[in-house]
């Protein structure tokens, strides 16, 4: 309870900058209510000058009508104006978060991106605010004319006759204590339901997203079975879920009529006894149906309020999540660097409990290449995470040209390498869009040269608009291959003087990495670079070679040494050939 | 939507008596005003209580056979409703357990579990509103239209004019923000689209010093959708107001001929009650049918997406035997074989040609993108070569009845997938009657002992789903003890041991060669070392075979081979 009250406290806080549109909409929406209201006192007004035969008051119908036609003009104009409001506000709002929310995204640490499920923060920032500001904008209006109607009605009513309002005001609340009731009691039918449901999601999930597994081994029947065993079992509960909660509507609509008749009834008493006029009856019985209808409403608004909450709460630990630690103040610009690398005693890891990197202690010249060896898990990326300072160190630290990476701002850090990636990214966008990331004022001229040298040119070439073809989100029909040597070009367009090269050529068949090889190679020259590969070929000439194992350096030194040393370098080395 | 309607037709009974009992209960919703106006000029002009009374009981009557019916339709509809959904998503489940590879690529995974899931979920709904609603709204718009004549025919005109006056209004106005709506939904997803790419391209943007960039993009987006929405939201907002004029105005318009026509002595103060009853019950129902529309609308749309998943038939058809068959001690033959996939515009293999004896290992070799993988796809018949043919034992594949045909073989494919089950049950897939002698012998051979050793519950060990409790190493290799279990006559390995180191892939096919003679072995590898000692190496480039040989004859005269080789053993020879 003291969360949400934490939550609303920062809902209005976005709200804040719309407070007058906000008040404007309070305002309007009582208004529009009130007039409402009055329109069935009218129409009462009206029928009590219509007695009977040659017994109307035309004078006092006409009077009446003439207000009322001002009243309803009126009323819908504020309806619109109302709605025109809260949609503004709703958007807005709505604009302002995601805008913030972005913004968080650039610069909160790569631990949280890397921490947390893409699908589950693509869906904060998506459709949480959509369901907050739907949920609280739109359930607050609803709630606010609700209680508003429910106020209003009861004032009119009992401004008419007392009694008939008593049993108004006692036999509707039934209404909502049956809602309430059948909704209690088919949780548990629509809990099981949305169970089997989930059961045969994951078994759809599995099954069709592994479909050419199954028929290689001719399973589809088994599959079938076991399909149609949970399909029945989600017949059944869902035909009792959805029977039972479908009976909320009837039921209150039943209660709805019984207050109807019991109003009629005592109205028409009250009729004979001269307390009311028909007009007054017709009246009441309009109320009687409008009175119930926010009270079955709200029901509805409080569980939607309740999950705008959530939504909300959601979306908001994802903006207050601790960013990166901005640049220091006094923090230099790295400018061309001449890349000189050294690390001493760094000590990382991802989680408390699970150390990783203990006391790493390296030094590069410029100019050398260090090659990163291991096992797939054994902390090669990791590697390249605190050098870019996507990551930063736990303890020691990490200099380039003797300035700790911690006191340089991240951009020209970041400026100062050039990095190829494992997982190859390509946005949304031209192929040269993507080629000149690193350099936009690039001429055309350059970007072929770069692609040339990445072997890139003759791919590009044959797409259907060349370097202007569009690409979908993450390179869409490219190969892996193609994507990577992309990724390639990128650099080389570039050519910052550290490289960064993890598991650049993983993806491409051995002939055409060859290629590639002899064009980093000349990317190299004179350049500090990292590399990582599963390919003991491809880093055989390092300088460095740096053996990791579960986290540690464990050897470091060149080829030749390494062999020598007859350790694991060696044993790896050597398995490739053992047949 | 039609042709899905079959599914109903074990419903019949429900669909047309839900809709039915609706209807009653809206027949009874529309005596209550008439019971009102009785009370009015009966009861209170006569000042007779017990009249009074016996119309309200009359009341409380109607309400309660109400309840009563709309428990009935809502009762039934429930039943049709979901019925129909189960009925549906079996017959959609088969239907896609039937396509073949062609056809699961052509449509992509992911949109066949959105069919399966939450458009089938989605017209489950439909069809569940439809029966309950779709005849109701209507029947009440127009009962109470009809009620009014039978109080006062001229009155009543004002019925006949403000009905279509409201649906031009609540019509109009959802038919002009669809299409808006659709804009909404397309300036959403662009937002979307960004906030995925800039997640999963992190580090790039940051590598690239772009964040500000992305920012100011994201900001212009995101300001387009506001734009629209706010539009969207100008329109959808008159709704409410204009339908209340309308109403409102015939109430006024109605009051004034009912005060004359009481005047003349034609209607009781009464009717003039029940007429005004009529006319807020019809802004209620349109009200609702709007909304019912939209649901059915977006309800027929999953429809049509299901359908076009129906539409896909299965391109295999299995072929009589042709007389040419010939007698052949080939275990596996490809003829003048193309294949050129659906949609792939270019040839992804040309003219390919060779022939394998029983028992021999066949390595292939070849670039990303060379067609290897493409060659073993059409042993199995995963896909239908475009030209030429495909024989196993000298009959075209095409002739074999599938289950026949891939029992025949046993394929370990380059993606290692498991399934959520225990290991004994994943390696079971492959042959049922399989002894726990017999998993033991593939696990001893696919190397997977050693780590499932330390497994608990070793073979009753459970696999999470997508095999998320196992490394990518031992998954290959259980995969590939998978598909020992069949013993196979063909086992083909395509690139499946790319996440075992060296040493492990060795053993791995020492161990497969020594398992039966018998076996014919396909092994797909970039890796020279994992081929070299093949009987048959098929050199692949540009979907063509460039070479076909032994190690020694290919790395003495063929190029590609050689290239190939010293990309990865350069130097060999200075540490040999």
């Amino acid at each position: 309870m003291k969360n949400n009250q934490q939550i609303i406290k920062k809902v209005l806080r976005h709200i804040g900058k719309y407070k007058f549109f906000l008040l404007l909409s309070i305002i309007m929406a009582a208004v529009s209510v009130a007039l409402t209201l009055y329109i069935p006192i009218l129409t009462g007004d009206v029928v009590d000058c219509i007695i009977g035969q040659g017994n109307v008051d035309f004078d006092g119908i006409f009077v009446i009508l003439k207000k009322m036609a001002i009243i309803i003009l009126l009323t819908a104009i504020i309806q619109w104006l109302m709605n025109t409001c809260n949609n503004k506000i709703a958007y807005q709002v709505v604009r302002d978060v995601r805008a913030e929310a972005f913004k968080k995204l650039e610069i909160l640490p790569l631990k949280y991106i890397d921490g947390h499920p893409h699908g589950d923060i693509v869906s904060r920032i998506i459709a949480d605010v959509d369901q907050f500001s739907d949920g609280l904008l739109m359930g607050f209006t609803q709630l606010f004319t609700g209680v508003v109607t429910i106020v209003g009605t009861l004032l009119f009513m009992l401004s008419i006759n007392v009694t008939t309002t008593i049993v108004v005001v006692i036999l509707t609340p039934l209404s909502f204590f049956i809602a309430n009731f059948i909704a209690k009691s088919t949780f548990s039918m629509s809990k099981l339901q949305s169970q089997t449901r989930g059961e045969q999601t994951a078994l759809i999930d599995e099954m069709i997203g592994n479909e050419k597994v199954v028929k290689a081994f001719g399973q589809e029947g088994k599959v079938i079975e076991r399909f149609d065993e949970i399909n029945s079992r989600l017949e059944k509960a869902s035909v009792k879920a959805i029977f039972f909660s479908s009976l909320t509507n009837p039921c209150t609509r039943f209660v709805n009529s019984l207050v109807y008749a019991g109003v009629g009834i005592l109205g028409a008493y009250l009729a004979i006894s001269g307390k009311i006029t028909v007009g007054q009856l017709s009246s009441f019985l309009s109320y009687a149906n409008q009175y119930t209808k926010p009270f079955n409403e709200i029901s509805g608004v409080i569980t939607e309020l309740q999950t705008a909450l959530a939504c909300a709460g959601r979306v908001f630990e994802f903006i207050e999540e601790e960013p990166q630690i901005p640049d220091a103040e006094n923090a230099v610009v790295l400018n061309e660097p001449k890349g000189q690398i050294t690390m001493e005693h760094v000590s990382f890891s991802y989680t408390e409990e699970q150390k990783l990197i203990t006391d790493l202690n390296l030094t590069v010249q410029p100019g050398q290449r260090v090659a990163i060896v291991g096992p797939t898990g054994c902390g090669k990326t990791t590697v390249i995470n605190l050098l870019m300072r996507f990551y930063d160190v736990k303890g020691g630290s990490i200099k380039v040209d003797g300035v700790d990476i911690r006191d340089m701002t991240r951009e020209s850090l970041r400026k100062g390498y050039g990095m190829v990636l494992q997982e190859t990214w390509l946005k949304a966008g031209t192929i040269k869009d993507n080629i000149v990331m690193g350099k936009p004022d690039a001429t055309m001229d350059e970007v072929i040269a770069a692609a040339k040298a990445a072997h890139a040119h003759s791919f590009i070439k044959r797409l259907p608009q060349g370097y202007d073809t569009v690409i979908t989100e993450d390179g869409g029909s490219l190969s892996q291959g193609q994507k990577q040597l992309l990724c390639i070009t990128r650099v080389m367009l570039c050519l910052p003087p550290m490289l960064i090269l993890d598991e650049a050529t993983s993806s491409i068949d051995t002939r055409t990495e060859i290629r590639i090889q002899k064009a980093f190679a000349t990317m190299m020259k004179g350049r500090t670079s990292f590399i990582v590969a599963h390919r003991l070929s491809t880093i055989r000439e390092a300088d460095i070679i740096l053996v990791m194992k579960d986290g540690n350096i464990i050897e470091q030194g060149n080829h030749e040494t390494l062999l020598a040393q007859n350790g694991f370098y060696a044993n790896l080395y050597q398995s490739q050939f053992s047949m | 939507m039609k042709s899905l309607l079959k599914y109903l037709k074990d419903y019949k009974k429900e669909t047309v008596l839900a809709p039915l009992f609706k209807m009653l209960e809206a027949s009874f919703e529309l005596f209550v005003p008439l019971v009102m106006a009785a009370m009015i000029d009966t009861g209170i002009a006569n000042g007779d209580k017990s009249y009074i009374l016996k119309m309200g009981g009359i009341l409380v009557l109607l309400a309660v056979v109400g309840l009563t019916c709309s428990v009935t339709a809502q009762f039934f509809s429930a039943r049709a409703a979901v019925g129909f959904a189960t009925k549906l998503r079996h017959a959609l489940f088969s239907h896609i357990q039937g396509l073949s590879y062609t056809e699961l690529d052509t449509m992509g995974t992911s949109t066949l579990i959105t069919r399966m899931t939450s458009d089938v979920n989605q017209l489950q709904n439909g069809v569940n509103l439809t029966l309950r609603l779709l005849l109701r709204s209507p029947f009440i718009v127009f009962g109470a239209m009809i009620m009014a004549f039978t109080v006062d025919v001229q009155a009543a005109w004002i019925f006949v004019v403000t009905i279509p006056l409201l649906s031009i209004v609540v019509f109009g106005i959802m038919i002009a923000s669809m299409p808006l709506y659709k804009k909404v939904q397309a300036a959403l997803d662009k937002v979307l689209g960004r906030t995925r790419e800039n997640l999963a391209g992190a580090r790039v943007i940051r590598a690239f010093c772009k964040e500000e960039q992305e920012i100011a993009a994201f900001d212009k987006d995101n300001e387009q959708l506001l734009e629209v929405q706010v539009f969207v939201g100008k329109i959808s907002a008159a709704m409410n107001p204009l339908t209340y004029i309308i109403v409102n105005g015939a109430l006024v318009v109605l009051l004034w001929t009912g005060a004359i026509r009481v005047d003349e002595g034609i209607i009781t103060q009464g009717a003039v009650v029940a007429l005004v009853n009529y006319m807020s019950q019809i802004l209620v129902e349109l009200v609702k049918l709007a909304n019912l529309i939209i649901q059915i609308t977006k309800a027929l749309a999953c429809a049509k997406r299901i359908e076009n998943v129906f539409a896909v038939e299965n391109s295999q058809q299995i072929m009589s035997q042709t007389a040419s068959e010939k007698a052949s001690d080939d275990m596996v033959r490809f003829e003048h074989v193309s294949l050129t996939y659906h949609g792939g515009g270019e040839e992804s293999l040309t003219d390919i040609d060779f022939a394998v004896k029983k028992g021999q290992t066949i390595g292939i070799i070849g670039g990303t993108g060379s067609g290897k993988t493409s060659v073993v796809n059409l042993i199995p018949r995963f896909y239908d070569a475009t030209k030429g043919t495909v024989s196993i034992k000298g009959k075209d594949v095409k002739t074999y009845d599938m289950n026949e045909l891939r029992k025949m073989i046993g394929i370990v494919p380059q993606k290692a997938v498991l399934f959520h089950g225990t290991i004994r049950e994943n390696l079971l897939w492959s042959n049922e009657k399989a002894t726990d002698a017999d998993l033991e012998q593939a696990i001893e051979i696919s190397q997977s002992k050693e780590f499932l050793d330390t497994k608990e519950g070793r073979l009753d060990f459970v696999v999470a789903q997508g095999g998320k409790n196992l490394s990518g190493g031992q998954k290959q290799r259980l995969t590939i003890a998978r598909a020992i279990v069949r013993k196979p006559e063909i086992l083909i390995l395509d690139d499946s041991a790319s996440a075992l180191d060296f040493a492990t892939d060795a053993k791995l096919r020492r161990a497969i060669r020594e398992m039966t003679d018998d076996m014919t072995v396909f092994i797909v590898s970039q890796r020279t070392s994992s081929i070299q000692h093949a009987d048959q190496i098929i050199v692949m480039d540009d979907g063509e075979v460039v070479g076909i040989g032994t190690h020694d004859s290919l790395l003495a005269e063929n190029e590609v081979y050689q290239e190939i080789y010293y990309s990865q053993f350069e130097r060999k020879e200075e540490h040999a």
